[in-house]
């Protein structure tokens, strides 16, 4: 609680306490009306000055349709009717609202905060062989900091002295560290967690990821969603509306009973219309909304999900196709080994070891996964003689033995017989000695998570589109594997816009297509898709750029969370909109006919916004399915 | 041009009259107030003396709730 909140605290717990003592004080001693009413307004002016001076002055600025001059009218009609006890009382709870939310909204935003706790206070610098700290802003480019353990990475750059393991928790939601050596670049925001590291700065602080990350959290409640707009609009028009009602039931109906000849019954109707003022208060409606999105967010933010407004949050939960680059998306991006196929007695250890030697001496993709397949340090000793021959692959001198390592053409150019032809990826065959020893083969592997993803998106009904621009036949291959509805194969970069045109014109129009991409490459697609989510964004500006929702790791299984979260987010939306719409209805009518008295009133506009509030506040946590 | 302001404000309704208050001052092209975040961001009309504006804008606000502050 801030000052502002417990200074409030107190002027409700003085005149609760004073409203007790006058009320046993009324019920044990006859008390003289007007003292009992001076007594009353005691309490009264403690917890109600401000809102009866708030309520003036929108009065002399011809601002009077807000809820502290429905509170004010409320109440001193109350008193003035004699319903001494009751005017206190509803302002009393109208302040214990006011200050449950204040608390409610501000432990949302220190929530976010603390979520978002990434911003780092300063940068150690040396000068002098001293380290020194200063603001990270005054960091220039290629400066040298230091980072010590525990402390937090504050710019960008390269480790050039050094070596740790990374807290990447904060940025990507994943809690096992990441290792760092000597060269890696790192981005801000990590928390350095076992060695000092120096870093040459490769950003300016502005630029550098934690910066960008912070802008957009802290902005994404600007973008405000439709059912933000459509409860700000209905205010604007509901508390004039029921104040005008609130008159005419004040006037109409003595008004009908004088000329009808029967009593006018004028503090029945006034009665009625005070407390018809004290439900209509738009409050509940007008903070659960932004709160619960507010926390939508906040929730997708500690996963590792940066949504970049709350519209879009909304649009997540309407979405009904999704469409996905293969590279770096569904797949990892880099190549494999991923199958071994000894023939002839070898073992899978001699293929791998042979064919990793043959290839030692090359830096083509194929042979640093061969390698890295390999696993152990390769004692270039043992290799002589390489000979490249292109378009086909090499030829070595491999522990004295003759290797040939390739593809289908070298075999043939050897004569060597193949046994089995493998077409997945792509396949190295190799023969020793003119002797087949088996085929390897090598393609770009799928993420671990993507089948399980695809498979969670399709059971919501969801249906799955993969653009890439491989051929059909690989395609093919990794659509069957993770299960997706529907390939498009062998396009440029500007057929995937068209493609995303297409799908967007034939999709009905409340539905939405999201896109995701690794943010190479495919910025126009991710602007043109209703929402563009791009994926492993860490250190990707452009893609952070011209995404709507920004996935800090590479896991496509966040997708459906993501979903998860925006389809919560909005049941718990409706909830407040229906629940305290409906609520307020029962009791204006039960206000207007007399069967809802105050305290039903004061229930109606506190107890309502309480637990709206409280509803709303479960859209910070996840609850798992 | 777009600016981003620190605002204050208790009540969230308060925040939405405001937020209208700022869209309407002349020079303003589009505003938008989070009471979450207590963050106002205003795009400015092309040539629109940013000061100018976001003075009556302010003034725009203290009309219709008194209780607000914005940071410019």
């Amino acid at each position: 609680m801030n000052s502002k909140q417990k200074k409030v605290l107190y002027r409700i717990i003085i005149s609760a306490v004073l409203v007790v003592v006058v009320s046993v004080l009324d019920a044990v001693l006859p008390v003289n009306i007007w003292v009992l009413a001076v007594l009353y307004l005691i309490p009264y002016f403690v917890i109600g000055y401000d809102i009866l001076k708030k309520a003036f002055k929108g009065i002399l600025k011809r601002q009077v349709f807000d809820e502290n001059f429905l509170m004010a009218v409320a109440t001193v009609g109350a008193l003035a009717l004699g319903d001494f006890r009751e005017g206190v009382a509803v302002m009393l709870f109208y302040q214990i609202g006011e200050l449950f939310q204040s608390c409610a909204v501000g432990k949302s935003r220190k929530n976010i905060a603390a979520l978002m706790d990434i911003r780092p206070d300063y940068a150690n610098i040396i000068e002098d062989g001293q380290l020194v700290k200063v603001d990270p802003d005054e960091v220039e480019t290629g400066t040298v900091i230091v980072v010590n353990p525990g402390e937090k990475v504050p710019i960008d750059g390269q480790i050039i002295e050094g070596s740790t393991s990374l807290n990447t928790s904060a940025l990507t939601g994943e809690s096992v560290p990441r290792d760092a050596v000597c060269g890696d670049e790192v981005i801000s925001g990590c928390i350095n967690l076992t060695g000092t590291i120096k870093i040459r700065t490769t950003k300016e602080f502005g630029d550098s990821t934690v910066s960008k990350i912070l802008d957009l959290v802290e902005n994404s409640s600007l973008k405000k969603s439709r059912s933000e707009n459509f409860i700000t609009r209905f205010a604007k028009y509901y508390t004039p509306a029921v104040c005008y009602s609130a008159l005419a039931l004040a006037l109409l109906p003595p008004v009908v009973n004088m000329l009808m000849g029967n009593p006018a019954a004028w503090q029945t109707w006034i009665v009625r219309a005070l407390t018809f003022l004290v439900i209509s208060c738009p409050c509940a409606l007008v903070i659960s909304v932004p709160l619960s999105f507010f926390g939508g967010i906040g929730c997708a933010s500690t996963n590792g999900i940066l949504v970049k407004g709350s519209n879009y949050l909304e649009a997540l939960a309407d979405t009904k196709y999704i469409v996905f680059d293969k590279t770096g998306t569904l797949t990892k991006g880099v190549f494999e080994v991923n199958g071994i196929y000894p023939e002839n007695n070898f073992s899978e250890e001699e293929l791998l070891y042979y064919a990793a030697y043959a290839e030692s001496g090359s830096s083509h993709p194929i042979s640093i996964s061969l390698k890295n397949a390999y696993g152990s340090q390769l004692d270039l000793e043992r290799v002589s003689d390489i000979e490249e021959i292109a378009g086909h692959g090499v030829a070595a001198l491999v522990d004295g033995k003759k290797v040939c390592a390739g593809n289908l053409k070298l075999m043939k150019r050897q004569g060597i017989q193949v046994i089995t032809e493998h077409d997945e990826g792509t396949a190295v065959y190799v023969s020793v000695n003119q002797v087949y020893a088996g085929c390897i083969t090598i393609s770009d592997v799928v993420k671990p998570t993507s089948k399980e993803a695809i498979a969670g998106l399709k059971q919501s009904g969801i249906r799955t589109v993969m653009l890439t621009g491989d051929t059909a036949k690989t395609a093919a291959r990794v659509a069957d594997e993770i299960g997706i509805d529907e390939v498009r194969s062998e396009l440029l970069p500007a057929d995937k816009v068209s493609e995303v045109e297409r799908l967007l014109s034939v999709k009905g129009k409340k539905e939405k297509l999201a896109f995701v991409g690794d943010g190479i490459n495919d910025a126009p697609v991710l602007s043109r898709a209703d929402i563009g989510i791009a994926m492993g964004a860490l250190g990707s500006d452009a893609a952070i750029e011209a995404a709507d929702v920004v996935l800090m790791d590479d896991d496509p299984a966040k997708i459906a969370l993501a979903m998860r979260i925006s389809m919560k987010t909005l049941r718990i939306v409706r909830e407040n909109i229906v629940f305290a719409l409906a609520v307020k209805l029962v009791c204006l009518v039960l206000g207007a006919i007399g069967i809802a008295n105050m305290w039903v009133a004061i229930f109606a506009d506190v107890g309502v916004m309480v637990i709206a509030v409280l509803n709303a506040t479960r859209a910070l946590k996840l609850t798992r399915s | 041009m777009k600016k981003t302001y620190s605002v204050e404000v208790d009540c969230p309704n308060c925040a939405a009259k405001m937020e209208e208050a700022v869209k309407n001052t002349k020079g303003v092209k589009d505003a938008s107030l989070s009471f979450m975040t207590l963050k106002l961001r205003v795009e400015f009309e092309d040539g629109a003396d940013v000061d100018a504006v976001m003075k009556e804008a302010y003034a725009n606000c203290k009309k219709v709730e008194d209780d607000c502050e914005i940071i410019f």
